[in-house]
């Protein structure tokens, strides 16, 4: 479903991935977990061409994605949910949500609509179709870029710690909805520093150390016995 | 001049003639509006081109910003009406003054429209990658109409700027209502005073009521970005 072969991704003179090999499967919840810096988000952004390795190259659905075909390959298969929601602030939560599938799918407005209130259901946000994002709680602008993604109605979701700028209050509505999704065939692929949800998600774990990826498993092999110190000290951190 | 200001028979002589002044004031609404509707195609694709990731339409739109911006509106107006015979193109001096003005003010507009783009948060742009929007698509749909409210005010300031600079058109010849104002005060009996200070309350009548707009759109905007910026801190006083 994705694959990342032999990435290394520069910026500037600064290697921030070093040779990430990843396959993620379909169906598949992978959860990323690793310190600042360690170069999940760049991973992440890979997977959808927001970075382009330096070298090294990224299939999705045995298609080469590419500078030039991204747009294309990325519409049909993947969406994204980012830390900071990034929900179109000039739109309402129904043109948040049917802009892509009215712009970019060729759908009716009117089934665009359909899409719309039967994904804000989802999230448990259908009486809010009709604000703007900026009168909306962290939470419930998240679950809004949730219900957007969903939208695209692609294979791929790929979230980049989208709990990390909640209120501690809003985190667990969020991840609810998660949850509820990761029941689903959706290919899921998560960072986040969320143990309690990757134990009840997770079908592997990745823990990413300064551009590598440094030990995998599933969430017990993370909880019981992590082999790396690296990884002991990090998931020391994040538990307690 | 100031007596003649204060002579009723210079007065009486001039609104004589007063249909000859309406009709060369319509010719410059005329000419404002159309010039104003190229600046701002000009100014909007040079602007989406001055942020584009490739260098090509990047140095294109550099190239004529700096040329636009550092050379003397009349001397691009001069050129234009004495070069474009020689290359077959055999227009009038009023869509001289137009093309001229155009293109002269969507160079500013140009730099307007940039500021705005890069003002919007690149958040946006990525929520939009990782949707599948293409660039075009993207500024289209996303980027600019956000930024509409940010670059209102200087443009505002463009439009005045602009609407005065149509009198340039009087020194290739065409009648708007500064060639008109001067050709009647020159011929004759050489009656200044009435006709320049009409046609300075004239210009004076379109620019000032579009300037006093932009300067209150622009101060309501900063209070409502004030008050945007208390609301967080006031919430947080209220919960702790
Ligand atoms: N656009 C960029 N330009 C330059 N350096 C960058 C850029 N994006 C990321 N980096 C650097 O690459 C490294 C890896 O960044 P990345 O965002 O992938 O880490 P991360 O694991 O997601 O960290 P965090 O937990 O803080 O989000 C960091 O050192 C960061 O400073
Ligand atoms: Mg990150």
């Amino acid at each position: 479903m994705i694959k990342l072969c032999h990435i290394h991704k520069f910026f500037g003179a600064n290697e921030v991935l070093k040779d990430v090999n990843l396959t993620v499967n379909e169906g598949e919840k992978l959860v990323i977990i690793g310190p600042s810096g360690s170069g999940k988000s760049t991973t992440v952004r890979c997977m959808n061409g927001l970075e382009l390795p330096t070298s090294g190259q990224v299939f999705v659905n045995g298609i080469e994605l590419t500078k030039k075909n991204r747009t294309e390959l990325v519409r049909s298969t993947s969406s994204m949910v980012f830390q900071q929601f990034n929900l179109y602030p000039h739109l309402n939560v129904l043109g948040n949500l049917t802009m892509a599938p009215i712009k970019l799918f060729g759908k009716s407005r009117k089934e665009a609509e359909e899409l719309a209130y039967h994904y804000l259901e989802v999230v448990g946000l259908s009486e809010k179709a009709l604000v703007y994002p900026t009168t909306l709680s962290g939470g419930q602008q998240q679950r809004v870029a949730i219900a957007r993604a969903l939208c695209s109605q692609t294979k791929i979701i790929l979230f980049d710690e989208p709990t990390s700028a909640l209120d501690p209050e809003t985190v667990q509505e969020v991840l609810n909805v998660m949850v509820k999704l990761a029941s689903e065939s959706i290919t899921m692929v998560i960072v986040t520093h969320e143990m309690g949800f990757a134990r009840e998600v997770a079908d592997r774990v990745i823990f990413m150390d300064n551009g590598t990826i440094l030990e995998e498993g599933t969430p017990e092999h993370f909880f019981l016995n992590p082999i790396h110190d690296r990884t002991k000290q990090f998931l020391g951190k994040i538990l307690y | 001049m100031i007596e003649q200001i204060l002579s009723y028979e210079s007065w009486m002589a001039f609104f004589k003639d007063w249909t000859l002044f309406a009709q060369a004031f319509g010719v410059t609404v005329m000419v404002s509006v159309l010039a104003l509707l190229l600046a701002l195609a000009l100014g909007v694709v040079f602007g989406v081109m001055s942020t584009s990731h490739h260098a090509l339409p990047r140095f294109i739109a550099r190239g004529y910003v700096e040329t636009l911006q550092n050379t003397p509106l009349v001397l691009q107006a001069y050129v234009f009406y004495l070069a474009l015979p020689y290359i077959g193109v055999m227009i009038g001096q009023i869509s001289v003054g137009i093309y001229a003005v155009g293109i002269y003010h969507g160079a500013y507009i140009a730099e307007v429209v940039r500021a705005g783009i890069q003002s919007i948060p690149k958040g946006q742009a990525e929520a939009a990658a990782s949707q599948g929007f293409t660039y075009v698509q993207t500024m289209r749909w996303i980027i600019l109409p956000q930024t509409i409210k940010i670059i209102l005010p200087p443009l505002v300031n463009q439009m005045v700027n602009l609407i005065k600079n149509t009198s340039v058109i009087a020194l290739i010849g065409g009648t708007d209502l500064m060639n008109r104002t001067n050709d009647w005060a020159t011929t004759g009996e050489c009656i200044y005073g009435p006709p320049f200070l009409v046609c300075g309350i004239l210009y004076f009548l379109l620019c000032f009521p579009l300037a006093t707009w932009g300067r209150n759109y622009e101060e309501r905007l900063k209070r409502r970005d004030i008050q945007s910026t208390d609301k967080p801190a006031a919430t947080e006083e209220a919960a702790s």
